[in-house]
């Protein structure tokens, strides 16, 4: 994954398919959440947004997603400034947001639904999302009959419905135990091998974010700023994940981030 | 031996209940008490719902409505009742306007807070994948908001019981209130309890049964967790 950029140097054609300028956010109160954000997401990569909490992650995840206006600043997507939703974007909520009167099939056909597809189409679409992401089986389950990782495969089935070029994660995996939280980064890789997005995630976990991404944009908080842009050179082909994770650029680049973390935190107890 | 003649026993009390089903008093009685309920609870429920949703969903309406309905809600709406026969006499329209004034302000009041609190996470979902605004209402908030909603309806049938037999005992006997009151008159104990009984047990088995349809038709998953 860290060697696409080497196939496809400079190519004009596929620049970045997400762009994010000038992004400041300003909440009602007063609290300057972001300041002056300008990002680029490539096509094809996976792009992690790590910071401590109160930097403003979630706040810019949303914004590019539309579900935020910004108080300045403007988000593109395919060169085309967005003030909304779009069907290029799906979602991934931290809380799953399923409906708990609504079965699994129905809560992955959900955005098709609202889409306006008649039923059996979308359900046929709903259906191989569905034992994409391992539910098979489940359909006909509530979802209070699920554990948490089991939601929020649910969650991730109904944004790959969508078929959107880039998928947007909020902490998916800050809901689920330790365990499950690893084979689920495993699988997602997996998934997302196969797919061909864009993703943009966001985690406070640093393993995470080195484990999953090909860049990680570290944001410094209050008011959160990009501070840094890291970028994973992992071997990940032909290796399991315990070989990943035990590889020295993982440990190295891990180690990085939590010094800059660090300092974060060490600023912001001189300033309390 | 009963206690005193003001307090018959159990047996003399399911005794004259029986008696009155066999003569027939009771569905007579029940007749004319249920005219006017189902009209008022069926429009308190209709509009009611349509209103309390309408207040959710609109500040407009909220400003307007709130202040209304909750000293509706606060004060003793009985105490109106005499007010009501003056301008709507003592007909069945008196007796409707009863039970709407004592079911209505619930049920508003219910479905107003069941669709403000209904959960952001849900509709910022919907947003996300273009949801309109009508697929909004539709297919996530009246849903998540429906357990709060038919949780007031289910108060609002209750007090406009209350509104219909405080109306039979204080505009004029029919019905239900007329069993009871006569039957205290001419001190026939056992008929009176036998009448207070029924109604009751009406009462208790239409809001249960009303939490039944309610599940049956709009939370599948409940009814599965009951099952299991």
């Amino acid at each position: 994954m860290s060697t696409q950029p080497a196939i496809q140097p400079a190519d004009p054609t596929t620049p970045s398919i997400v762009e994010v300028e000038g992004i400041g956010m300003i909440y009602p109160g007063g609290t300057v959440a972001l300041e002056g954000v300008d990002l680029d997401f490539p096509t094809g990569e996976m792009t992690t947004l790590l910071g401590p909490s109160g930097c403003g992650k979630t706040t810019l995840l949303k914004i590019i997603a539309g579900l935020l206006e910004p108080t300045a600043g403007q988000v593109r997507i395919n060169g085309t400034p967005v003030f909304g939703p779009g069907p290029e974007r799906a979602f991934v909520f931290q809380d799953f947001a399923l409906l708990p009167w609504a079965t699994v099939l129905r809560n992955v056909a959900f955005g098709l639904e609202l889409q306006g597809r008649d039923k059996a189409e979308r359900e046929q679409i709903a259906q191989a999302s569905i034992v994409k992401v391992g539910l098979g089986g489940f359909e006909n389950a509530y979802p209070h009959e699920l554990s948490g990782g089991m939601r929020q495969r649910v969650g991730l089935a109904r944004a790959l419905c969508v078929d959107a070029q880039v998928l947007l994660m909020d902490e998916p995996f800050s809901a689920v135990d330790e365990q499950t939280r690893r084979l689920f980064q495993e699988e997602l890789l997996r998934l997302l091998g196969n797919e061909n997005k864009t993703v943009i995630f966001v985690t406070h976990s640093i393993e995470e974010a080195v484990y999953v991404s090909d860049r990680i944009v570290l944001l410094s908080p209050r008011p959160g700023r990009v501070n840094r842009i890291v970028t994973t050179e992992l071997e990940r082909a032909g290796r399991t994940a315990d070989e990943i994770r035990r590889q020295d650029a993982f440990l190295d680049t891990v180690e990085d981030i939590w010094q800059t973390l660090k300092e974060y935190l060490a600023d912001e107890r001189m300033t309390e | 031996m009963p206690i005193s003649v003001a307090f018959p026993t159990f047996i003399e009390t399911m005794t004259a209940l029986f008696q009155m089903f066999i003569d027939g008093r009771i569905f007579r009685a029940y007749g004319d008490t249920l005219q006017p309920l189902l009209v008022g609870v069926g429009i308190s429920g209709v509009f009611g719902v349509i209103f309390g949703v309408t207040m959710g969903l609109s500040r407009g309406f909220q400003w307007m409505g709130e202040p209304i309905f909750i000293v509706m809600q606060a004060a003793p709406m009985a105490a109106l009742i005499p007010l009501v026969t003056f301008v709507y006499g003592i007909g069945l329209a008196a007796k409707v306007c009863s039970v709407i004034i004592l079911a209505a302000p619930i049920i508003v009041l219910n479905a107003y807070k069941a669709v403000r609190n209904a959960n952001p996470s849900l509709i910022q979902m919907c947003h996300s994948f273009q949801g309109t605004r009508l697929q909004q209402i539709v297919k996530v908030i009246i849903p998540d908001a429906s357990p709060m909603i038919f949780a007031g309806l289910r108060l609002g049938v209750a007090a406009g019981f209350i509104g219909v037999i405080l109306a039979e005992l204080l505009i004029t006997p029919t019905g239900v209130g007329d069993l009871i009151t006569y039957h205290r008159s001419v001190a026939e104990y056992a008929d009176m309890y036998a009448a207070v009984f029924s109604i009751m047990l009406f009462a208790a088995v239409t809001v249960g049964l009303l939490e039944r349809a309610e599940i049956a038709f709009f939370r599948p998953e409940r009814k599965k967790r009951k099952d299991a």
